[in-house]
Formats: C-alpha cells, sequence, structure tokens
C-alpha cells in the first residue's frame, strides 16, 4: 500500500516564529504512526496542516492524492483535536449523533462508536458533567464515525489512567488492522513504544522519520525516548 | 447546502438551549415583563405607551437575540466545535441557517409571548392586523441573530462580544427614530439613521400601530429589514474560514 500523507518541504511561518521548518514526512496506509516531540515542537500545526486547518507558507501536503484541504477529503478524514472540541451543554449521544448526521452515518453507528470508546453507560449524561478523560473520548468517538481512511489524533490520551490507554491503544490498533491508517500525536514517549511508525518533530523540524526498529537500531537505543535523547544530542555536537 | 444539515443543526442548537432552561426562561420572560414595566410606568399618561410600546415591542427582540447569538457563536468557536465542523462534510451555511433557524423559532415564541402580552394585558392599541406585528417581530429578532452571527466573528473574547451591544445596538436604538423623529435630526444624523437596519424596524412597528391596513411602505420596511438579515448571514459565512493564516 502506498502513502495516505505525504509532505514536501513544508514550511508553516506565523507572525515571527516558524513553526514547522521545511518539514517532509510521509504515512504509509494500514500504519499506526507516532507523532512525537516536546510541547512546542509543533505537533499540532503539522497536524493542522494535514487536515487543511491550517494554511503553509510554503511546501505541499498531499492527503489521499489530493492538496490537504480538499472538500472531498472532509468525510475521508477522523480529527481529534487536542481540547475536545464537543458541546458541553449536550448529552453524549447527542453529540455523537448531531456529528453522525454530518457524516452521513446512522443511530446505529453512532451507537457503535459510543461502544468503541466504553461510554455506553454515560450515554445519556450531559457532556460537561463527565471528567476529562471522559470528554476526550467522546471527542474520539466522533472521529470514529464514517468511514474515515486516515484518523489524525491530537494527543489522544493524555490523562487517561493505564487501563482505558491500554484499552484505547488495542482499538487504535484494531483500526489500522481494518485498513485505517493513523496518526496520533503524543508528548510522552512511553506512548511512542505502541506505534508501528514513528516521526519524531523537535523545533519545527522532522527528527527521524522511520519505523520504531529502524529507530532503535539506527541510535542503538532500547527506547524511544533514548532514541530521541540521542538524536538531540548528535544534532548539537 | 443541504436541508438536512440545516435542520441538524437547528436541532442541536435548540437541544443545548433545552438543557438550559434557565437562559430559555429568561428569553421568554424578560422581554415581556419590560414591556409591562413600561406600560405601568405611563399608565397614567396617554398615548405615550402606544408609541413608544410599540416601537419596543421591535427592539427587545432585536437586542436579546443579538446578544444571544453572539455568545452562542463565540463559544463555538471557542470550543472548538466549529473548527471540527469545518473539517467535516457541512456547509458553512448549513451551519448559520441552523443557528438562524433554531433562534428563529425561540423568536417566534417570544415575540408570541410578548405582543400577545402588549395587546391584551397592556393595552397597547394597535390599527393593523394583529399578526402583522408578530411578523415585524419575528423579522426583528431575525435580524438580531444574523448581526449577532455576522459580529461575533470579530469578537475574539467574551469581553468584547457584549461590548458589541453597546457599540452596535446603542447606536441604532438612539438614531432609529423613537428618541427623535428622522424628520427632526441634524441632516447626517438623519441620513446615518437611514442606513440602519433597526430604524426600518420601528418604522414598520409604529405603522402597524397607526394604519389599520398594511401599506407599501410597511412591505418596504420589512423587505429591507430582511435584506439585512440575509446580508448579515452571507456576509457571516464569509467570516468562516476553513484555513488559518
Amino acid at each position: 500500500m502506498g502513502n495516505v500523507v505525504s509532505a514536501r518541504h513544508v514550511i508553516v511561518q506565523k507572525d515571527t516564529t516558524t513553526a514547522l521548518n521545511d518539514v517532509s514526512f510521509s504515512l504509509e496506509a494500514g500504519k499506526v504512526t507516532g507523532l512525537i516531540g516536546p510541547s512546542g515542537s509543533g505537533k499540532t500545526t503539522l497536524i493542522r496542516s494535514i487536515v487543511g486547518a491550517q494554511k503553509v507558507t510554503s511546501g505541499t501536503v498531499t492527503v489521499l492524492g489530493k492538496p490537504a484541504g480538499h472538500k472531498s477529503l472532509r468525510s475521508q478524514l477522523g480529527y481529534v483535536t487536542q481540547l475536545p472540541a464537543i458541546y458541553d451543554d449536550l448529552t453524549v449521544r447527542q453529540n455523537i449523533r448531531y456529528f453522525a448526521t454530518i457524516m452521513g452515518c446512522g443511530k446505529a453507528d453512532a451507537d457503535k462508536v459510543i461502544e468503541q470508546v466504553d461510554l455506553t453507560a454515560q450515554a445519556k449524561q450531559v457532556v460537561g458533567s463527565l471528567s476529562g478523560g471522559q470528554r476526550a473520548r467522546v471527542s474520539l468517538a466522533v472521529a470514529l464515525l464514517g468511514d474515515a481512511k486516515l484518523l489524525i489524533l491530537d494527543e489522544p490520551t493524555v490523562g487517561l489512567d493505564p487501563l482505558l490507554r491500554q484499552h484505547l491503544w488495542q482499538l487504535f490498533k484494531n483500526l489500522a488492522a481494518e485498513g485505517k491508517t493513523l496518526l496520533i500525536s503524543s508528548h510522552v514517549m512511553d506512548e511512542a513504544e505502541q506505534c508501528t511508525n514513528l516521526l519524531l518533530l523537535r523545533d519545527g523540524k522532522v527528527l527521524s522519520d522511520s519505523t520504531k526498529e529502524q529507530l532503535l537500531a539506527k541510535t542503538n537505543t532500547k527506547t524511544v525516548q533514548a532514541a530521541f535523547l540521542k538524536l538531540v544530542e548528535g544534532g548539537q555536537s | 447546502m443541504s436541508s438536512r444539515l440545516t435542520t441538524a443543526t437547528a436541532g442541536r442548537v435548540m437541544k443545548q438551549l433545552l438543557h438550559d432552561p434557565r437562559t430559555l426562561g429568561l428569553l421568554f420572560v424578560v422581554p415581556p415583563v419590560l414591556l409591562g414595566l413600561l406600560a405601568w410606568l405611563y399608565s397614567d399618561t396617554t398615548g405615550i405607551f402606544n408609541r413608544i410600546g410599540a416601537a419596543l415591542l421591535g427592539i427587545f427582540p432585536f437586542v436579546v437575540m443579538f446578544l444571544v447569538t453572539s455568545i452562542a457563536t463565540l463559544r463555538e468557536r471557542s470550543s472548538g466545535t466549529l473548527e471540527r465542523l469545518l473539517t467535516m462534510p457541512i456547509g458553512k451555511l448549513d451551519i448559520l441557517l441552523g443557528y438562524a433557524l433554531a433562534f428563529g423559532v425561540i423568536a417566534i415564541v417570544q415575540a408570541s409571548i410578548t405582543s400577545f402580552l402588549a395587546v391584551h394585558v397592556y393595552d397597547l392599541r394597535i390599527a393593523g392586523p394583529e399578526w402583522f406585528l408578530l411578523v415585524i417581530a419575528l423579522t426583528d429578532a431575525l435580524l438580531g441573530t444574523a448581526l449577532g452571527l455576522f459580529l461575533s466573528a470579530f469578537a475574539r473574547t467574551e469581553f468584547q462580544a457584549v461590548q458589541f451591544m453597546p457599540a452596535f445596538v446603542l447606536p441604532q436604538f438612539l438614531l432609529c427614530g423613537l428618541l427623535v423623529p428622522l424628520a427632526q435630526m441634524p441632516r447626517v444624523l438623519h441620513d446615518i439613521a437611514q442606513v440602519l437596519p433597526l430604524t426600518y424596524a420601528v418604522d414598520a412597528m409604529q405603522r402597524v400601530t397607526t394604519e389599520a391596513t398594511i401599506s407599501s411602505d410597511n412591505y418596504k420596511d420589512i423587505t429591507i429589514v430582511a435584506a439585512f438579515v440575509v446580508a448579515a448571514i452571507v456576509l457571516g459565512a464569509a467570516t468562516l474560514r476553513r484555513q488559518a493564516k
């Protein structure tokens, strides 16, 4: 299978700062790619460039063969923002059903994604009364609606308990096994261990773009964290 | 644009309001109470309530809907839901018309309560048909909704959005012809008043109280206000950007 996303020499200039500086990478179909980097490294900007919410200053971002932000991509893309983008004053089910209508799905699909994120028991609860982790899952459920080929998740597991994190990672892997492509950002290196491919970002530049095995072999390390540190030190010396 | 998505959005906005009964209560209770207060205030002075009561029947729904819509759309922007919607297969007009439809329904209820009480309890005497009073009140409420949708695009914070009320609504109130009839205004202000939508809304209301039949002037007033509604919604759609710079 080919590349679902390919970015070539992307530069994003925001006022005086350069959020992305000559970033090139590609996302392999049917794989879970971790977008890993410290806070402020440009992860969210990169994600927004892929979903078409961010204008790139120069370079190209191609998604499923179309330029990022193309109209036809809107039904093929699942996007979860860092902060849960859902309606606090609606119940879980009302939220999901509204977004389901937009994505062209029925009530059964809405119930299915609620179940996938393990919120069936809270379906009738108003989102504002849920915990942070539960809200994050409502937001995630929205992205699972429809037949999105590409799922882009900005820090989806932050602040969740270990059991739930494991549950969600299993879900991500299952989705990838179904042929979906996932890009999952995180600033927690532990999460990187769960990914097949890794895209390491620092100060708006790509530090590494390879499979996890390749990264570990190349840096002669055992963990992604150690590999990251080695690359940063290598870059500075 | 799709009617299915517009109604889905309207339904969603309605459900949000239903989860907030206090806001709904305020929407339906405040305008009639204010109008009642006014009727009481002028109960010993003949003629005045009839003149300004009708105008205020047009102004209250405008002001209330302007505020509610500004805040609602600002919240949609700041919560990230708007950005999410814009990455989805839904048209910008579906979102805006959905809001207009939902608040339009609220406006119908609000205007019905207020105008019913005005005519049957507060004894506002109108020469024209009562249903036309309702049509004007509804158009005015939609004007508030549309301007709120459009102007909220220029507010970054709730503080700014609330300040848009005195900045954009009060000048229209001062110049609408209620305090000083248009003909007696200084030339420049008279000209300014003639390009402000509330002037026509108030003129339409005052005509219903004095004219027994609906004149062409009255239709002209309504058409002008409706044109402002459409323009504000179209401009509002233009302010929704799928892409940030």
